[in-house]
């Protein structure tokens, strides 16, 4: 019988699940899409995780981040919620000690964590643009009929890329469509591409903040080389990616309920993956505010409410 | 002559006492909500800031119960907010919506005029205006001291939202109050309730000093929420932005004993004079609020607010000369609530951490 701690990171792309030996060794990872459907994609986490490991495995804590992360705790009986930029900035310092710089770009939003010796000490998010940054070179491989792995390669061969407004998706697509009417190389405006985003991070979420090596680079968007390299040009540092560099939310959840050291988890069990969940809603007429109450229902019972300003819903489950 | 005016925060009690006592019908525009955001959006400008936008759904609510004429504020200097009455009063021209606009420009500027525009509207005689001025101040005070116990109670309450149910009870009994003597007794029941409440055994509160543009920080409906969201996260709220400090400072010229503001002493040399809206205060406040041992500091302001977007470039040296972390958040009918939410928890969590390394 072995103890894991489990991280689950339910965003809006992608929902993964991480297992934790005791000593914080990644046991097995599983990376998921979300589809717009977070209970199922946790559900298939949590039975993948199960396959992986076998049978025989107690679970001593369970954390959860992302968007999806209070849903993901109600139905799994999570013992740490924490939002997403202390479970990167809690992952990367892991894994590359004395981190002083961590990038994320994941499908919808991008951030930019400064830490000092050990302790996040800024932090920003994408505002009014950089969002969507995975989406967008996901959806502009698509339409160049070339996989996503093989996108940001292409930008390594370039010799003179292309200059590519970056101020949001939609001028950079239809600039980006332009310089490929004027004839510029696939690789050229692929590497433009790169740089324009990347440019954009810095100057919409990056914005004035103290970039200090070492650099951490993580998030799906790392994945691409392109964009890779465009960030160590533009910093004019190495760019550390690490290993699990897609999962590192999930990786940061479960060190969080490792370092809570839960007494008895809260964790629901394996069962859960079979059970029936629902979520559903209705718009509160109790007041002017008119507040969209969601619920999370387990069969007939339900196990939470929010969205209500007053507290008369949620606080009337005891969660 | 039924008069309305725009909402912000508990303003609405505190103008009502005033106006009822002069002798006006008042109708007090429906709470904000979504709708009143949402009427105001339709209407208002796209690049004009939120006040102007819910004002105008204010405006346009309280129409719908009969509301023939508008009391506001107008103004000079930086901020906009200066000729907003005007272009509202445009629009609501615009719209076929028949209002009489009664607009007070600043009285250390203007004061003849703003004499003349109490003359006309009053309609008693002036000891009874004198009442109901009086109640209006005393109900603001009321109001405030509750709102800083609650501040208070939030982090520390067994359950989430039972004091701000009390203090909503308040504010109904507050403006039913007649007299000194009931505002007084209000106040002290309402203490008496609030210290009665059950608190969490053990609580490590951490302290956050809300500073920014006056609108934003004061009206639930545009900062979301922020005070109550904060107070769940277990960090008590402190600001220096109440309506009976305003009063004080902007009204009586700071003649009564309350704290105000005075950003000429501790915002320079970060910022060394008047930049229109609370600008100057909100670089003042940060820096006194660092002074008095807060955590962290959140700036809150309406998106394109001129006046904040002077002192938040003045912040990261407020930031590093102080060792307070400041975060900014923008706000308009386009904030979403998720990540208003995430950017709370992450910078609540990174004051937790900073705080633990610092004691450890």
């Amino acid at each position: 019988m072995t103890s894991i701690y489990l991280g689950i990171d339910v965003g809006s792309v992608s929902t993964n699940v991480i297992a934790l030996d005791i000593d914080g060794n990644l046991l097995a990872s599983v990376y998921l899409r979300t589809r717009g459907q977070p209970i199922p994609a946790i559900q298939e986490g949590l039975r993948e995780i199960r396959a992986t490991l076998g049978r025989e495995v107690t679970v001593a804590g369970v954390g959860t981040t992302g968007s999806g992360r209070g849903l993901a705790a109600v139905m799994t009986g999570a013992d740490v919620v924490k939002n997403e930029i202390t479970a990167h900035a809690v992952a990367a310092s892991q894994v590359v000690p004395g981190v002083q710089t961590v990038l994320e770009i994941g499908g919808q939003d991008s951030k930019i964590i400064i830490l000092r010796q050990g302790v996040v000490t800024d932090f920003a998010m994408n505002t009014v643009c950089a969002a969507g940054t995975g989406s967008f070179l996901d959806q502009q491989a698509a339409r160049l009929g070339i996989p996503i792995e093989n996108f940001g390669r292409l930008a390594l061969g370039a010799k003179n890329p292309v200059r590519i407004a970056g101020r949001c998706a939609v001028f950079a697509e239809s600039d980006m469509i332009h310089k490929q009417q004027q004839g510029h190389p696939l690789d050229d405006i692929v590497a433009g591409l790169c740089e324009a985003l990347v440019r954009n991070y810095l100057n919409n979420v990056g914005k004035g903040k103290e970039i200090l090596p070492p650099v951490v680079f993580q998030g799906g968007v790392a994945a691409n080389a392109g964009m890779r390299q465009a960030f160590s040009r533009a910093l004019g540092t190495e760019v550390i990616v690490p290993e699990h560099y897609g999962v590192m939310g999930a990786y940061g959840a479960a060190l969080l309920a490792r370092e809570a050291r839960p007494k008895t988890s809260a964790f629901r069990g394996f069962e859960l993956t079979e059970r029936d969940f629902r979520t559903g809603g209705f718009e509160c007429r109790g007041c002017a505010n008119h507040c969209e109450v969601v619920e999370l229902r387990e069969g007939k019972e339900v196990l939470a409410r929010w969205g209500d300003r007053c507290g008369k819903w949620s606080n009337a489950v005891a969660v | 002559m039924k008069v309305t005016f725009p909402h912000m925060g508990h303003l609405w009690l505190v103008l009502k006492a005033a106006l009822t006592g002069i002798g006006l019908e008042v109708v007090v525009p429906p709470p904000c909500t979504r709708r009143t955001l949402e009427l105001g959006v339709r209407h208002a400008p796209e690049s004009a800031c939120l006040p102007l936008k819910v004002n105008l759904g204010n405006y346009l609510e309280a129409k719908e119960l009969g509301a023939d004429t508008i009391v506001m504020a107008g103004g000079v200097g930086p901020c906009r907010i200066g000729y907003y009455s005007q272009v509202q009063r445009e629009i609501l021209r615009d719209l076929g919506c028949a209002y009489e606009m009664v607009v007070f420009e600043p009285p250390d500027v203007h004061f003849n005029e703003v004499w003349d525009k109490i003359k006309y509207l009053n309609r008693r005689p002036w000891q009874d205006g004198v009442h109901g001025v009086v109640m209006a101040w005393l109900k603001a005070c009321a109001v405030d001291a509750l709102e800083q116990e609650v501040q208070r109670l939030r982090p520390r309450e067994a359950q989430t939202g039972l004091a701000d149910a009390v203090f909503r009870r308040a504010l109904q009994e507050l403006d039913a109050a007649g007299s000194r003597k009931e505002v007084n007794r209000v106040v002290k029941e309402i203490k008496g309730e609030l210290a009665a409440l059950p608190l969490k055994p053990d609580v490590r509160v951490i302290r956050v000093g809300i500073v920014g543009e006056i609108y934003t920080v004061l009206e639930p409906l545009v900062n979301l929420d922020i005070e109550k969201r904060l107070g769940a996260l277990g960090v008590e709220v402190v600001r220096g932005l109440f309506l009976s400090r305003w009063i004080n400072d902007n009204l009586f010229k700071g003649l009564l004993p309350l704290p105000g503001h005075h950003p000429e002493k501790t915002a320079p040399p970060f910022l060394n004079h008047f930049v229109g809206g609370h600008g100057w205060e909100s670089v003042g406040d940060t820096v006194t609020f660092a002074r008095r041992g807060c955590d962290g500091v959140i700036q809150l302001a309406p998106l394109t607010c001129m006046p904040e977007i002077v002192a938040h470039s003045v912040m990261p040296a407020v930031q590093q000369a102080t060792g307070i972390p400041v975060m900014t958040i923008y706000l308009d009918e386009q904030t979403g609530e998720a990540g208003l939410q995430t950017r709370l928890e992450a910078f609540v969590d990174m004051l937790r951490r900073q705080k633990g390394v610092r004691a450890g």
